[in-house]
């Protein structure tokens, strides 16, 4: 022990209070014990009830999901489920996106259990019911980007967030992977969840697979977890390509693909240093392969792919013709093995990928994105959200973010789905405004935005077959017809916000 | 020139949407199949379907032919009454043998062409050999109408009627491949090969493809639109075949400034026969977006 006398005492005293600093006291006693048997009696691990309970989560608060494993997520319904049993009613359900499998969801919204859903898509049951009109308050619709910027500007308050996690240790350090041990079950990058927990009031962590502290390297920081809960699975990663993901043999697709990625190489922007995203669907997703063997004939490179990561982006990274992987979400276990094995594949916050209000998101650095519509139309406006019966059936993701981010945006749509024209007049919901598109490829014709005459002169040397919108449309007209208006009821039961937050468009419902 | 048969695409004239996005990949010929993808309870649907898809749709300069059932059916005479009114360009044959049977099928086009007031004539016709007698007739079956523009060889009927299979190398095929080039060549029509149906083996098709285009084909029916960028691809002439060609047809361009006859390229003559073949690699390369015609005398 650290002795002195009396005097030295009282001046250190007194140097305390001048300062108004307070004493030391004496050290407490040291733990000796092995810090490995330490760390589990410290540990924040408790079961979901008690969590919940010591969260403080009440009646009207919000909670909020993350969308990761896609389809095959076991977390939302579990958690949804355990809430309803202890007798919550009336909360606000905030989920990076909703699929298919979230189709037990209508009971707890018949049952009031929940009563606001906020999410960038809807698909299944789920979404074919609240068209029809199942809940009070409209579902409010947001991009990835405007989620990152409402739950950072507090327009979006999650009260508490519950997210998977393929791997977590004792102190809360969670990644959607792991270099410790095999994982149960493994979705990649955990983008969209890392906003979540820096912002949320109280953070819980779901895992199927508690490892060893430190879990390093991890996604989510110790310090911004409250609990951590062992669940027997997160979700099933077999299906994280499902949904909108899926790889394709399909002709029209791959004709599609082949068309945007001659697109991208006579444009101005395939260049050494280029970078490139694609979004979901099988076409573009495609588009990475054709462009690898551009930029091999070529000899050029791209710095960086972004956003959903996909096996083709990984091939070409493992190639060497793009140097660095920013994963915002992976779309395939290759992409998210990738981000285990590969050191240049960086996982990125929704926040860093899209955030609207912040000058250096990725997407703003961002060349050539690719992207898939369910519908176009003549003022080169896209909806991804409803389809041509007017039932919600897809998701924003990151359209509007990176259709504005990018220099160049390339939309992919066929003309035609079986009867059903894909370009049309006027779009059924407006999600990315055409102001922002640049480019539509389709199977039957490119069309240029006529405000990109740089672009129209690029791609007319280029053996495109260019077309105007207008021109398409008719051709889809003249085969299909024009549609008959859809049967909408006078009920609102979605509101599309922009991603500055501002409300785009809405969605009624259907009647039939 | 003659028309580029390079791929000729079999679509189920019972599938609308197939039917409807058939053109959009660049086939040279789409074959609308009336016989053996139709079940006999859709004969009726699907032989409206294709004349309404003729009529309709816009196929651009796709040359479009339709399989019809064999005249011995109680289909084949309804089937060339639709698909003649609807204008299609080439009526197939299927399972052909005689050269009287096209005489047959020759006689009922000539009918509608002359109730509808097309000229007569203006139907062509196709035979698929798709037996041993098929085969042995190839050139009497080639030779038995001035509507013929090709024989194709069909080789799943053809294999069952030989009493073998078919392999990977194609080895029980080359007797009847080669009797139907030489056959085509003699009557002066095009020789078409027969379908590969693996869609996940696109290495062996590529090595059928080279094949056949060795034997002489001028093209292959396939079956699916992923086939069509590797027919095109082999059938697409080298860029030394393409700098010769046009040497040859600059030299004939020269000639003809001259008003000579006689066309000669560094002081030697050149022959008819080198210039047929110059002119078919040119007109190939411009199919395959190789060359532009604008381009070629420069």
């Amino acid at each position: 022990m650290y002795k002195v006398d009396k005097e030295y005492k009282d001046l250190l005293k007194q140097t305390a209070k001048k300062m108004h600093l307070p004493v030391q006291k004496l050290a407490e006693k040291k733990n000796p014990e092995f810090r490995g048997d330490y760390q589990k009696k410290c540990d924040k691990i408790v079961d979901l009830e008690t969590a919940v309970i010591n969260c403080g989560l009440k009646d009207g608060m919000t909670v909020s999901f993350h969308h990761h494993f896609r389809n095959g997520d076991k977390v939302v319904n579990y958690v949804m489920n355990k809430l309803a049993q202890m007798g919550f009613k009336n909360l606000h359900l905030a989920a990076s996106s909703l699929t298919d499998v979230h189709a037990p969801l209508i009971d707890h919204i018949k049952n009031g259990v929940i009563t606001q859903i906020s999410t960038s898509g809807l698909r299944g049951e789920l979404a074919d019911s609240i068209s029809h009109g199942l809940m009070e308050n409209p579902v409010i619709f947001r991009s990835h980007g405007g989620r990152a910027a409402a739950i950072a500007n507090d327009e979006l308050h999650i009260d508490v967030a519950f997210l998977g996690a393929s791997s977590c240790d004792y102190m809360g350090n969670a990644n959607g992977y792991s270099r410790t041990s095999e994982e149960k079950s493994i979705c990649g990058s955990l983008g969209y969840a890392m906003v979540d927990a820096e912002y949320a009031d109280k953070v819980i962590i779901l895992t199927d697979n508690i490892v060893p502290y430190p879990n390093a390297p991890f996604a989510i920081c110790e310090r911004d977890v409250d609990y951590v809960v062992e669940i027997a699975s997160v979700g099933d990663s077999s299906k994280i390509s499902s949904g909108a993901i899926r790889d394709t043999k399909n002709p029209h697709d791959l004709l599609l693909a082949q068309t945007a990625a001659k697109v991208v190489a006579n444009s101005p922007y395939f260049k050494e240093g280029f970078s490139m995203q694609t979004g979901s669907g099988g076409a573009s997703l495609a588009a990475t392969q054709y462009i690898g063997e551009y930029m091999k004939e070529a000899g050029i490179t791209a710095r960086f792919a972004l956003g959903g990561i996909t096996s083709h982006m990984v091939k070409l990274h493992e190639e060497g013709l793009i140097k660095r992987l920013l994963d915002v979400q992976s779309f395939d276990m290759i992409a998210a093995q990738s981000l285990k094995n590969n050191r240049f594949h960086q996982q990125i916050s929704g926040n860093e990928y899209a955030n609207p209000f912040e000058p250096g998101s990725a997407m703003n650095l961002l060349d050539v994105v690719i992207l898939s519509a369910l519908e176009v139309d003549v003022n080169f406006n896209v909806n991804v959200l409803t389809g041509s019966d007017g039932i919600i059936r897809g998701a924003i993701g990151g359209h509007p973010d990176t259709a504005k981010g990018a220099a160049m945006s390339i939309i992919v749509c066929p003309l035609l789905r079986g009867r059903i024209p894909c370009v049309v007049d006027k779009v059924t919901t407006l999600i990315t405004p055409g102001e922002t598109v640049d480019v539509i490829v389709t199977d039957r014709g490119v069309a240029v935005n006529p405000a990109r005459k740089d672009l129209l002169e690029c791609l007319q040397d280029a053996k495109i077959r260019l077309r105007t919108i207008e021109d398409l449309r008719d051709e889809a007209y003249s085969i299909i017809g024009e549609a008959d208006p859809l049967p909408f009821g006078d009920k609102v039961v979605g509101v599309v916000t922009s991603p500055e937050g501002a409300v785009l468009d809405i969605i009624k419902n259907i009647v039939e | 020139m003659g028309r580029l048969r390079r791929t000729m695409m079999f679509v189920p004239g019972n599938n609308p949407s197939m039917m409807q996005d058939a053109y959009i990949y660049g086939a040279d010929s789409i074959m609308l199949d009336l016989e053996d993808s139709v079940t006999l309870a859709e004969k009726d649907a699907a032989r409206r379907l294709v004349y309404h898809a003729l009529k309709e749709i816009n196929y651009g300069n796709t040359e479009m032919v339709v399989r019809i059932n064999p005249l011995n059916t109680p289909f084949g005479v309804k089937d060339v009454e639709a698909v003649v009114k609807a204008g299609v360009n080439v009526i197939r044959m299927p399972k052909t043998e005689t050269a009287d049977e096209v005489r047959e099928v020759e006689e009922e086009i000539e009918k509608v062409e002359r109730e509808i007031g097309v000229p007569v004539g203006k139907t062509l016709i196709m035979a698929a050999l798709e037996s041993a007698l098929g085969v042995i007739n190839a050139y009497s079956i080639a030779t038995s109408s001035k509507r013929m523009m090709g024989i194709a060889l069909g080789a799943e009927d053809y294999c069952a009627n030989l009493k073998t299979n078919r392999s990977k190398d194609g080895a029980e095929l080359l007797l009847a491949r080669q009797t139907i080039v030489v056959a085509a060549r003699a009557a002066g029509i095009d020789a078409l090969d027969t379908v590969f149906s693996d869609m996940n083996d696109m290495e062996t098709f590529r090595k059928d493809v080279e094949f056949i285009k060795k034997l002489g084909f001028d093209g292959k029916s396939i079956i699916n639109p992923r086939q069509i960028s590797i027919v095109h691809e082999t059938f697409a002439p080298s860029q030394k075949e393409i700098d010769k060609a046009r040497l040859i047809l600059n030299a004939i361009k020269d000639a003809e400034k001259r008003g000579s006859g006689v066309v000669s390229l560094n002081g030697k003559m050149v022959d008819k026969p080198v210039v047929i073949r110059a002119q078919r690699c040119i007109d190939t390369a411009i199919a395959s977006g190789l060359i532009t015609r604008e381009e070629l005398y420069v």
